[in-house]
């Protein structure tokens, strides 16, 4: 499996499917999308996940080919696709609103991208036939949108943008209009069919999560540009700045004064009077610069006696604790007023846990547990 | 069924009444046996069977049903495409004041909208009949559709005419395919009104018809000047009962059509929990 990895943005000589080279976007004054430069590979299912309003859907608009471009150029094959209009690009889009024809039935809604094309009858017949197959809908074929639940008019709107069999397939915030449950069944479909078809996926979402479960990789944007671009699990586990470290996930963020202690070992001075914090890092940093240390809530133990060995060690009181069921995040007041989250798994029943509030507990972790970041 | 109050029996009454009691006497003369329009004489369809003998007002009606369809479909098909083109153009220069002057024929006095297209008619030495009348009808009539249009055009979720590009339909036809279909009852209603507007009008026809061809209004205007007729009373009756099947029918279709999406919709809700 390992030998198999699928990684083509690792191999120098991959070519991307799509290459964003220093584009730009204004709407008058104000930049939705600044200078950036992005290559996504062929087969890749790639999220582009932000907060509102950090320019996710305008990058998506702009591949779908419904906004100019105002510098720069975006590729796709090696063709600059800026001036060719939507109905000319081998790119389709699922919508937000999923967008179906009201006056169309399912069958005619997924069928409707293929008459386009001036495919004969057999050949529209059996591409549909196979398409309400894919997405379980062969029953539904001649209900009209409105007669169709929400999940499925969500498969009808994918099958419709899979029918052409576009170079690239563009889902903008598909399951945002699920509920939780049917979101996460959806999330592994589109894996499935994304694997079948080996159509290359971008996504654009504001739920991490789903991010996270479906892509190869994230791209982390913030007003316009992207802060990082990675595989989820790098992502979350060396986030390269406190904005994507606190975007994805739950984190501690503890500021401090750098300085050198051994071979990439580093102690951070964070609080006056107390111990410092030990954490190793790649990155180097100079004696006495800012540094911030992101520490996930998971990698931190909880425990109410003092344990034998540990790196960093603190002692603190239970604030807080939110019990989500599997998991319970406790915060952790310190002497010097920082708070602190641990969480751990409940693999014991309610009534055998332990620590509470105001109970006086100990935390600690080891000092590969936290990233070191300069900003 | 509620009780109504004796409060709103009475207003009920009294604003049908106000509404519908002159068309009432109308209907009623209009089965009259005697030549005197105020005296009853008995009931009787002669004046009914007289009309059809009438050529005059065939003429005139034949008249003004050709201007009504003609004139009502150049102004659904010009105001519809207005109307897109403000709704849908964006930001372009001089938009706000080509919207002002779509609006700007609705406040017009009917008077001076007649008497500037007699003006033009004249000054380009249009002789005046069936032409100037549609042409006329259609200027005025078509700001009424493309206000009907517009607002239905506001409402209509955008992304559909992306979704339709986006698949590989022209701009072209994803307005033939999906936005006309969708908007289609707009379309028509538009069309009804303009063409309802055309059937009545008087003022601004009196301006534009000539000698060759008079509307039905015209005629029954410049009749009604030497003294009302039974005949009058007649014509005026047919013309209340196919508006008012019209109309009927109209809404009969639309709130069945809006009933039976409402209950395909609940249908798959509860199918599907």
């Amino acid at each position: 499996m390992s030998q198999n990895v699928f990684a083509p943005w690792d191999d120098p000589n991959a070519k991307p499917l799509i290459r964003f080279q220093n584009v730009t976007k204004r709407f008058g004054e104000f930049v939705a999308i600044d200078d950036l430069t992005l290559d996504i590979f062929e087969q890749e299912f790639f999220a582009l996940l932000g907060p509102s309003g950090c320019g996710k859907t305008t990058m998506m608009r702009m591949l779908a080919g419904f906004e100019n471009i105002s510098a720069g150029r975006i590729e796709l094959s090696g063709q600059d696709i800026g001036k060719v209009p939507p109905n000319k690009r081998a790119v389709n889009m699922m919508f937000q609103s999923y967008a179906l024809f009201p006056h169309l039935s399912v069958w005619e809604n997924i069928a409707f991208g293929l008459k386009r094309d001036r495919k004969s009858k057999e050949q529209i017949d059996a591409r549909v036939a196979e398409m309400l197959k894919l997405t379980r809908l062969e029953k539904f074929a001649h209900r009209k949108p409105h007669q169709i639940s929400g999940g499925q008019r969500q498969r009808v709107a994918l099958a419709r943008s899979l029918a052409k069999a576009p170079k690239l397939l563009l889902l903008d915030e598909p399951l945002g209009a699920l509920d939780k449950k049917l979101r996460q069944d959806t999330q592994f479909e589109l894996m499935d069919i994304q694997e079948q078809t080996g159509t290359t996926f971008v996504i654009v979402t504001h739920d991490q999560e789903e991010a996270m479960t479906v892509a190869s990789r994230v791209a982390v944007m913030d007003e316009g540009r992207i802060i990082q671009v990675a595989t989820p699990s790098a992502i979350y586990e060396y986030p390269n700045s406190v904005y994507v470290a606190d975007f994805i996930g739950d984190v501690n963020i503890i500021e401090g004064k750098a300085k050198p202690a051994g071979e990439e070992l580093f102690h951070l001075e964070w609080a006056e009077g107390r111990a410092p914090v030990k954490a190793a890092s790649q990155q180097p940093f100079s004696e006495g610069q800012t540094a911030h240390l992101a520490i996930r809530p998971e990698k931190i133990r909880i425990s109410t006696e003092k344990p034998e060995e540990a790196v960093n060690l603190f002692e603190g009181k239970v604030l807080d604790i939110a019990y989500l069921g599997n998991l319970s995040t406790y915060h952790v007041e310190l002497p010097s007023g920082q708070v602190i989250k641990a969480q751990t798994a409940n693999t014991r029943r309610l009534a055998r846990r332990d620590i509470t509030w105001e109970d006086p507990v100990w935390i600690s972790w080891s000092a590969t547990a936290g990233v070191m970041l300069d900003r | 069924m509620r009780r109504l109050s004796w409060f709103n029996v009475t207003s009920l009454t009294l604003g049908f009444a106000f509404l519908y009691l002159p068309m009432v006497i109308l209907i009623i003369y209009s089965f009259n046996a005697s030549k005197l329009v105020t005296v009853w004489a008995g009931f009787s369809t002669r004046w009914y069977g007289e009309l059809i003998q009438n050529e005059a007002f065939l003429d005139a009606a034949w008249v003004t049903l050709k201007v009504a369809v003609i004139s009502s479909t150049l102004a659904t098909v010009l105001g519809t495409m207005a109307a897109y083109t403000l709704v849908r153009g964006g930001r372009f220069f001089g938009r706000t004041l080509f919207s002002g002057m779509i609006y700007a024929p609705l406040v017009m006095p009917e008077v001076i909208t007649g008497l500037s297209l007699l003006l033009l008619f004249i000054g380009i030495g249009l002789d005046r009949g069936v032409l100037t009348i549609v042409l006329a009808h259609t200027t005025f009539s078509m700001c009424y559709v493309s206000v009907v249009v517009s607002s239905r055009l506001i409402s209509f979720d955008r992304s559909l005419e992306e979704a339709a590009l986006d698949l590989g339909a022209s701009p072209f036809d994803a307005f033939r395919l999906v936005t006309l279909p969708i908007i289609a009852p707009a379309v028509i209603s538009g069309w009804l009104l303009a063409f309802t507007l055309s059937l009545d009008d008087l003022v601004i026809a009196s301006f534009t018809a000539g000698p060759s061809a008079t509307t039905l209004p015209i005629k029954i205007f410049s009749a009604v000047r030497l003294g009302v007729s039974p005949e009058i009373n007649a014509l005026s009756t047919i013309m209340i009962a196919i508006v008012t099947v019209g109309v009927l029918t109209a809404s009969l279709v639309s709130k069945r059509a809006s009933l039976r999406q409402q209950q395909d919709a609940q249908a798959a809700e509860r199918a599907t929990g």
